[in-house]
């Protein structure tokens, strides 16, 4: 990959981000910081790669470690944010009636 | 060789269709009703893009590889499925921290490597690696601040100038090896070590309070990290991602900075507390106390009630129990609202998780801006487990330390009653004028028995 082609990749995804959060409501602001972690745990994939070239026992070492924080970034992130967003639920799916009362 | 053509071929088009997985799932995660499916979406993006990798060309160590994930991944699972919705800052600091060390380790082999890399390459790898450590470091220290485990916040003298000069050295000792000037494996370890003990020293002078401005900043610098050490391998699915996490993050820190009317050089560089100290001011009048049953009868045959819940409500576990009053209250045709600071709780949006928990549908849970103005027309605002988010002194004292920070307007509401543990002053140790005001009565006890209290009032009244 040349080095212009990967500035322009950078500078679209950098706008993507920016737009795609900038519409959020502040009440889904914590799972989506835990969701944006959970996607930078693609570095599992460059983690595993950097493992799979590395042939001193030092890289090696190393290499192990990164994968094995790599998967838990993916995994952990993955985890907590589906058990938050599993809980949000409007009132119509929740107490269906009630809030019609006032 | 065909083989390794349509290899290639085949984990290139996985890795544009994970990276539209992504932001297709972080854009589903914008809406709470398709939030939950967005999630799942990314997820299996991200299986997509670790199953094709094992097919690369000229891959070794794969029992090592497997290995590691397993365990890794392991462990997260069981961590992630235990941990208490009130810890969930201090978890997400913790993951975070170990993606960022992660893309510090890919810098390290690729730099123990050597090789022939090109300037660019060699840069790019040397500042993830720089970036990665940091976070890596410095989100240790966040999760053991809010875990509890670093009570204090540790500072002396000089020390910005301490950290800067770690940096510095930081920056010769990576830009020699940059520089094919010396990459021996002794400089390439110290340049590490270096970056370290700079995540270390930055974030241990930073209070607790300010952690989740903290958090998100380094949930950005991860994300960038990755894109610079997706460059690196040549990985477009890691630039990408990397990306998109490392603008979005920004964005999410810059909000939470400006929501707690603090500058992001603010939080990073002076420490809470150092400008206000012991000038708390001095409040006129006096706390006037009212019973239960009381609140019971003013919230019961009110019009609008709205509940201003803090961190001491989720603290006391009291949120299950504010759930049921506010069904009683809307039972009996009283229009219940939740009022929401952006900087409630741990981090932003943290207490809508809580109350989530609790099963409080989304749709009465109003933020700041929509429901600031509805507060005149409130006949009860009940402020649980809140102290600084609803203190007037923020809106007139220009001597208070959290003068200028946006407040929900409890106190404009006709009345205000505090749910409090006893009388003293909050988390930042400034005085609360609210409590002090004509319209408020404070119901003194733990947050779960009051609420307790006040439902079985509510209910007496049949």
């Amino acid at each position: 990959m040349t080095g212009i082609v990967a500035l322009y990749i950078f500078m679209l995804a950098a706008f993507t981000g920016y737009e795609v959060i900038a519409r959020v409501p502040v009440i889904l602001h914590t799972p989506l910081m835990s969701g944006s972690n959970f996607v930078h745990g693609i570095v599992l994939v460059g983690a595993m790669v950097a493992l799979g070239a590395a042939v001193t026992p030092l890289e090696k070492a190393i290499g192990f470690v990164g994968v094995l924080l790599a998967a838990g970034n993916a995994v952990g992130g993955y985890v907590v944010t589906e058990r938050m967003l599993e809980m949000f639920k409007s009132s119509g799916a929740k107490r269906s009636g009630s809030k019609g009362a006032h | 060789m065909p083989d390794f053509i349509s290899a290639g071929a085949l984990i290139q088009g996985s890795y544009l269709l994970t990276a539209i997985l992504f932001i297709m799932g972080l854009k589903r995660m914008s809406s709470p009703v398709t939030a939950r499916s967005g999630i799942v979406w990314a997820g299996a993006g991200m299986l997509l893009a670790v199953l094709v990798t094992f097919l690369y060309p000229d891959m070794t160590n794969y029992p090592l590889i497997i290995a590691a994930i397993v365990v890794g991944s392991l462990l997260a699972w069981w961590s992630g499925k235990r941990v208490a919705m009130t810890d969930m800052p201090q978890m997400i600091a913790l993951y975070n921290g170990m993606g960022g060390g992660a893309a510090a380790a890919i810098a390290a082999v690729e730099l123990y490597k050597g090789g022939e890399h090109g300037l660019v390459t060699m840069v790019l790898a040397v500042v993830g690696g720089l970036i990665g450590a940091v976070s890596f470091s410095g989100s240790a220290i966040a999760f053991g601040k809010l875990q509890g485990l670093i009570k204090r916040s540790y500072r002396f003298g000089g020390q910005q100038v301490f950290n800067l000069l770690l940096l510095v050295g930081a920056l010769v000792l990576g830009g020699m090896v940059a520089l094919h000037f010396n990459a021996s494996t002794a400089v390439i370890t110290g340049f590490f070590a270096v970056a370290l003990l700079l995540g270390l020293t930055m974030t241990l002078p930073i209070g607790g309070a300010d952690m989740p401005v903290v958090i998100s900043l380094y949930n950005a610098l991860t994300g960038l990290a990755v894109a610079f050490e997706g460059f690196v391998l040549g990985n477009a699915a890691m630039i990408i991602a990397g990306t998109v996490v490392g603008s979005a993050g920004t964005l999410l820190t810059q909000l939470m900075a400006k929501a707690m009317n603090r500058s992001l050089g603010n939080v990073l560089f002076a420490g809470f507390g150092d400008t206000g100290g012991a000038a708390s001011g001095e409040v006129a009048g006096s706390m006037k106390p009212i019973d239960a049953a009381d609140v019971g009868v003013m919230m019961a045959f009110a019009s609008k009630v709205i509940i201003v819940p803090g961190y001491g409500m989720a603290v006391a576990q009291a949120q299950h129990k504010v759930w049921e009053l506010t069904q009683l209250l809307i039972d009996r045709g009283v229009t219940v609202k939740f009022a929401i600071h952006p900087v409630a709780g741990r981090m932003p949006g943290h207490m809508n998780v809580l109350l989530a928990e609790a099963g409080v549908p989304y749709d009465l849970i109003a933020d700041l801006d929509e429901i600031n103005a509805e507060f005149e027309t409130a006949d009860v605002a009940l402020v649980i487990g809140a102290n600084d988010v609803v203190n007037p002194v923020a809106r007139n004292d220009k001597s208070s330390p959290i003068y200028g920070m946006p407040i929900l307007n409890a106190d404009k509401a006709k009345n205000c009653i505090v749910v409090k543990r006893g009388q003293g002053a909050g988390f930042s140790g400034i005085e609360n004028a609210l409590f002090y005001l004509d319209n408020t009565r404070m119901l003194y006890g733990d947050g779960q028995k009051a609420v307790a209290e006040l439902i079985g009032a509510v209910k007496a009244i049949g």
